[in-house]
């Protein structure tokens, strides 16, 4: 509630000395009456002195507010460029322990073992990613007699290797891919063996990785010619006459199993995850439960989940991962044997915190629930808000410093699990994650109505971010119905995410907002203090007649003073505009015509140029009086570039190889070069045939986006 | 007879401005119509062709700079008073001539304004033309108010001569009699060429619209035959030459609608005059707002850049900058910020380009904005990361030493309220320069990451130890890369956090808003100019070789604006 009532008085100061002893206390305890945790803290129970994190970012600190809680000092390991990062500030002790490059850094072995020895940490907890699923950690870490915070190095082995994982899910009577891997003679023994499996099936050369020369079979007709096609291509491509028939399992969603084990032969199952929202096989919106289990499938999935678990002799926490079919059948896909990126979820409708018991589980405590105690309070949904545009490709990496940065936590039963604050940088060399925004709520319209609003007061300038995609995802009719598979963006939105599109009503919205601020600008500009030697010519005007720029269109929009509201006609409707007019604040909360939208104005100029996050999207649009508009249609056009003779980087990162040189001919959609970033390597190429004119980059090369790489004559 | 009566009544009809029929009519007809004339300049087909050119009128420009109904027109009955080359005959008069003149209100604040009509003779200086504007700026000047030109002329008007030679004469006199008096912004939204420039470069700020605006002393055609130099107007003199080379506009604006909008949020930084304070606005933005982002925003290690406009956006309020000169010598940066709605002057160094070393060309342009705030009560604010002077024989030979000066000169003459925040480097001569304590200071402060020494650590004791191998290094870094050298001599006033520098400077400007401090009577100081301004790129043999500039007269530009635009043929018809 002060949260709210310091936001009312536009005191940033006041807002933002609150956010740090918010971060100080935990972001989790809410202003609300529903914890996120019902987790107790035993402080008599005896744990780890000292923990090592390594780890960065978010689950740093995640991992740092649990041991705070358990009285557990702890000793942070960063790279020299996140020297000033929230989890080096929030742990008790940090260590450098080399440049930037993760391979130098984050997963430096002899570094961070260095580091162990010296802060005389007992324990480490290695978080997602980086070292948290390499054996040879896990084993250097029990050498030296320090506690892994996970699994034991056989359970980490067993379900990293694909084929193990697999065979041991089938001993452990788990639902696999029904499948045969091996030579197949004939034709008819591919027929044999795919309805043996069962249509449809799914045919391709052992040898070949991925979705490569991979074909579909719906019927026996298919099968045989699948079976023709793929057995060539092995015996050609790989000189290897083995091949891959499997159940194809269409329109699949993504569902896993939380598991807790202990080392005691203990195992639970913490209910499920849905997180079928996914671009390029990265997850982007997660929740739990799943609109789509029903309790029996939720329990069968749950044994197997714990069945697995026991059988390779699991402690800690674990996640097993399950495509579901439309008819619910579930099929074992891997193990993740560490935290999950999602896991907050969990801990939201099950109230339990899972650092915690995975720290107590490494210390040798039995598991303090029954599979009875195990709740399903509520429903949880969590958005992944990345540094990233989503207009291309669903999300390319943004870099920058994040200039002004506040979290919607006075929006209530919010989350925020972030590693970053104002005046961080998001630098090339991390995942570009902002943070993990989680909203709860009694029933899932609850949770996805406030993740709305959390959404929309959420502030982050100085990068592109995905707000835009995540909250059209979340309104999204189909998503409102539980009607997701792991294809729905592509499916939704097949010419790629092009931002919200405006109804008649919200476009009116829109422009009556715009016209309001632009004249509470312009009076505001007028208003000068003191008493000046010539007296200022005080204006009575209190009707402006003005024309509004928004995508192709022009919209005359009128707008007249009406105390402290405005009223605003447009398209020859009156709409009623009231609001705080603090110009000054990053949120601004506008009434139009009884409807209350949060709206964020990101920039504006002399000219009347605005850009308003609305309804999540971000909007260009340009107020003009309608003089200057009228006298606008005499300025010439500008010349835009040709862009189709030069190629300029979309995106900030390093270059990795450069294919031509000056002189060279290219045709069109010839590799041009190779731009890396963030994990991810991308493929420039040309969009029109002709001879390079000139080269600007290099291999190794640091570019920024919009940097000119090439330029084709 | 009556054969050419028709003949004169058919010509009115056809075009009806600029012309009255021989008989006249009764006075207020002709008022009425001297009037409607008047606001037709050089009439419709021309007002055509500026369009077509992508440029408003000189009255369309006027309506958009002022607010609604507040322009009071001079002088719209001046018409030439030339009589040579059939000047005198009806169709060459037009009311008000080519230039429209008046006062008018920007936000309610009182401005005078001249417009150059293109329409009327190409916009070109006649002795009537130059009376108008004299007028404007003695007024403006006596009242104390701003003068805002928006220079749209082809040059002087060759049919009249010396006269209007006469009149450029008298607006370059006034400009500087008006220099520090009240402010003079010159928008330049066409062609502006010969001795026009002069006026602009005599004001306090010179705009520029892209593609349609140009200033030169001669135009390609004359550099053609004189230097053999193959030049477009475009390179020679457009927005880009003066924005990012020349350093002879401040800024440059899309086109004249982006232009003069832009301007009426420029004026509202301005003071009226020299009588008048800092103009202090609605504020929203909390004066004690900490900026905790800024403790963590100098990096570690000491050669590494960062960019100082981040500090300067998160301190100042909502983070609205207008920035002067922001394409020419960006190693340091200047403009005008409000800190709790007081308008403030900003001077920083950038270390993200050349390490905000300072030059001949930085030193310049700090020069002239530091003397502007001074002129006009606009408090400076100066953040300080500054590794020296650049060295260099281009440097030496284009007289760093006393471009320097300049900017040193500047910062000891101003008695303004001066606030000076030193972020990391201040080393050597850069120091002083720098609007340190010693040039009357008032609240000089040092951020932890401040370095205040006579040079890097590195270079010192290569010096100190020369020849021995020493690792005296960490000696003189211990000792001063750190503010405590500068701090216990109270060369600095505090060591400050940088996540309270916003809420420390609003403070110092409340309490500085009452300072007064003045220089020792004298006509006027000796600010070191010097007219040489030899800066050559490539090493040069010969520094005096200086081309003659002032050799081709304003009259000269008719040659190269017979390229600029099709010409009204009365200009090149005799």
């Amino acid at each position: 509630m002060a949260a709210v009532l310091l936001l009312r008085c536009g005191a940033r100061g006041g807002r933002r000395a609150l956010r740090e002893c918010e971060t100080l206390c935990s972001r989790q305890c809410l202003k609300t009456s529903h914890k996120l945790y019902s987790a107790v803290y035993d402080p008599n129970e005896k744990t780890f002195e000292k923990l090592l994190i390594a780890n960065r970012g978010e689950i740093a600190c995640r991992v740092i507010k649990t041991c705070k809680k358990m009285g557990i000092k702890t000793v942070a390991i960063h790279s020299d460029v996140d020297a000033n990062a929230v989890h080096v500030k929030m742990a008790d002790e940090a260590v450098c322990v080399g440049p930037a490059p993760t391979s130098k850094s984050y997963l430096n072995m002899d570094a961070i073992m260095e580091v162990i020895k010296k802060t005389r940490a007992q324990a480490v907890h290695p978080g997602y990613g980086f070292l948290s699923e390499n054996k040879e950690f896990a084993r250097r870490l029990a050498a030296e007699g320090v506690t892994f915070i996970g699994p034991d190095t056989h359970a980490i082995q067993a379900m990293g290797d694909k084929i193990e994982s697999k065979l041991l899910a089938k001993n452990a009577k788990v639902n696999t891919i029904p499948g045969f891997d091996g030579v197949v003679k004939d034709a008819d023994e591919a027929v044999r063996i795919a309805r043996e499996i069962g249509y449809p099936v799914m045919i391709k050369a052992s040898a070949g990785g991925g979705g490569k020369g991979m074909r579909i079979a719906w019927d026996d007709e298919e099968t045989r010619e699948g079976f023709r096609f793929s057995s060539q291509e092995a015996a050609s491509s790989f000189g290897d006459d083995r091949l891959l028939i499997e159940k194809f399992i269409d329109n699949p969603r993504h569902i896993e199993i939380q598991v807790l084990a202990d080392k005691h032969g203990n195992a639970l199952w913490l209910n499920e995850r849905e997180c079928s929202i996914q671009r390029r096989n990265q997850k982007v919106v997660e929740e739990a439960p799943s609109t789509f289990l029903d309790p029996e499938t939720r329990r069968a999935m749950g044994e197997q989940a714990v069945a697995l678990a026991k059988a390779v002799k699991y402690s800690s926490a674990g996640t097993v991962e399950f495509l579901v079919d439309s008819s619910k059948n579930f099929y074992f896909l891997e193990m993740n044997t560490r935290l999950q990126v999602e896991h907050p979820v969990t801990e939201c409708i099950t109230g339990l915190d899972l650092v915690q018991e995975m720290i107590r589980v490494a210390k040798g405590y039995p598991l303090r629930h029954k599979q009875a105690d195990i709740p399903i309070n509520g429903w949880a949904v969590e958005c992944r808000v990345y540094a990233e545009d989503p207009y291309k490709s669903f999300g390319l990496p943004s870099i920058g410093k994040l200039s002004q940065y506040q979290e919607p936590l006075h929006v209530p039963s919010v989350r925020v699990d972030s590693g970053i604050e104002q005046g961080s940088d998001i630098s090339i060399y991390y995942d570009p994650m902002i943070s993990k925004l989680i909203t709860y709520g009694s029933n899932r319209a609850e949770a996805l109505r406030r993740m709305e609003e959390a959404l929309d007061n959420y502030v982050i300038r100085g990068v592109t971010h995905n707000i835009s995609l995540l909250r059209e995802v979340i309104i999204h009719p189909r998503f409102v119905q539980g009607d997701i598979s792991t294809k729905f963006l592509p499916e939704v939105y097949p010419d790629g995410f092009k931002g919200h599109q405006l109804t008649d009503r919200e476009r009116r919205e829109l422009l009556a907002t715009a016209a309001s601020l632009y004249v509470a600008e312009q009076l505001r500009s007028q208003r000068f203090l003191g008493t000046p030697r010539i007296p200022i010519a005080k204006s009575k005007r209190s009707s402006w007649e003005l024309s509004v720029h928004l995508g192709d269109g022009i919209y005359p929009v009128a707008v007249s003073k009406d105390g402290s509201s405005f009223s605003v006609e447009v398209d020859g409707m009156k709409l009623n505009v009231t609001g705080e007019w603090n110009l000054a604040s990053p949120l601004l909360s506008i009434t139009i015509d009884g409807t209350q939208r949060t709206i964020q104005r990101l920039s504006r100029d002399a000219s009347g140029k605005t850009s308003i996050q609305f309804l999540g999207t971000v909007y260009k649009l340009q107020v003009l009086t309608k003089t200057a508009a009228e006298l606008s249609k005499y300025m010439p056009e500008k010349a835009a570039e040709d862009t189709s003779s030069i190629l300029r980087s979309p995106m900030p990162g390093a270059v990795v190889a450069v294919s031509v040189k000056p002189g060279d001919m290219v045709s069109e959609g010839q590799e041009i070069c190779v731009i890396e970033a963030m994990k991810m390597q991308n493929s420039m190429i040309a969009a029109k045939t002709g001879k390079v004119k000139a080269v600007h980059c290099k291999a190794g090369d640091t570019v920024g986006e919009g940097d000119l790489l090439v330029e084709l004559e | 007879m009556a054969a050419l009566c028709v003949l004169r009544a058919a010509l009115c009809r056809a075009a009806p401005w600029g012309r009255r029929a021989a008989s006249g009519g009764s006075v207020p007809q002709r008022i009425e119509e001297k009037r409607r004339a008047a606001l037709l300049g050089g009439g419709q087909s021309r007002i055509d062709a500026q369009h077509r050119r992508g440029k408003l009128t000189a009255r369309e420009r006027i309506l958009l700079l002022l607010d609604p109904d507040s322009f009071d027109e001079y002088d719209m009955f001046v018409e030439h008073r030339c009589s040579d080359f059939g000047m005198d005959s009806s169709k060459n008069k037009y009311p008000g001539d080519s230039v429209v003149t008046g006062r008018g209100r920007i936000n309610g604040r009182l401005a005078y304004v001249f417009s150059q009509d293109f329409t009327v003779f190409g916009g070109s200086l006649s002795g009537a033309h130059a009376q108008k504007i004299c007028k404007v700026m003695d007024q403006a000047a006596m009242v104390g108010a701003p003068v805002i030109g928006l220079n749209d002329s082809g040059g002087a008007r060759i049919q009249e001569g010396v006269e209007s030679l006469a009149g450029y004469a008298d607006i370059f006199l006034r400009n500087v009699l008006c220099s520090g008096l009240v402010p003079q912004i010159s928008l330049i939204m066409g062609p502006c060429a010969g001795g026009a420039v002069y006026s602009p470069a005599l004001t306090d700020f010179t705009f520029m619209v892209k593609d349609t605006s140009y200033l030169f002393i001669t135009g390609p055609d004359v550099v053609k035959s004189v230097t053999n130099e193959d030049v477009t107007q475009e390179q020679l003199g457009g927005a880009k030459t003066h924005t990012a080379l020349s350093g002879v506009a401040h800024r440059a604006f899309e086109n004249d609608v982006d232009a003069l909008l832009n301007l009426r949020e420029f004026f509202n930084y301005l003071p009226l005059s020299n009588r008048d304070p800092a103009p202090v606005c609605e504020c929203y933005d909390p004066s004690d707002r900490l900026v905790p982002e800024l403790d963590t925003i100098v990096p570690v290690e000491s050669t590494k850049a960062y960019d100082m406009l981040d500090i300067i956006h998160a301190i100042i309020d909502e983070r609205e900058f207008f920035e002067i000169m922001p394409s020419y010598a960006r190693n340091i940066v200047v403009g005008f910020a409000r800190m709790n709605g007081r308008t403030v002057g900003i001077v920083g160094n950038q270390p993200k380009v050349a390490s905000g070393c300072l030059d001949i060309n930085s030193s310049i342009k700090g020069a002239r904005f530091v003397r502007f705030c001074d002129a006009f009560n606009i408090p400076l604010i100066t953040f300080v990361d500054v590794p020296g002077f650049l060295p260099g024989t281009a440097q030496e030979y284009g007289g760093i030493i006393r471009h320097g000066a300049k900017l040193l000169f500047a910062f000891a003459e101003a008695t303004v309220p001066k606030i000076t925040v030193i972020t990391r480097k201040a080393y050597g001569g850069a120091y002083d320069v720098m609007s340190s304590k010693h040039l009357r200071g008032d609240a000089n402060y040092a951020w932890p990451t401040a370095e205040v020494a006579v040079m890097g650590a590195k270079g010192a004791v290569q010096i100190i130890f020369r020849g021995k191998e020493t690792d005296a290094e960490a000696e003189y870094v211990d000792k001063f890369a750190n503010p405590f050298p500068a701090a216990m001599r109270g060369f600095v006033d505090d060591i400050i956090q940088p996540s309270a520098t916003r809420r420390r400077i609003c403070h110092d400007l409340d309490v500085l808003a009452s300072k007064t401090q003045s220089n020792p009577w004298k006509k006027h100081a000796n600010i070191p100019l010097h007219s040489n301004t030899y800066l050559c790129k490539k090493s040069c043999s010969d520094p005096c070789s200086d081309s003659c500039s002032w050799i081709c007269s304003p009259i000269c530009l008719v040659f190269s604006l017979k390229t600029v635009e099709r010409w009204p043929s009365f200009l090149i018809s005799h």
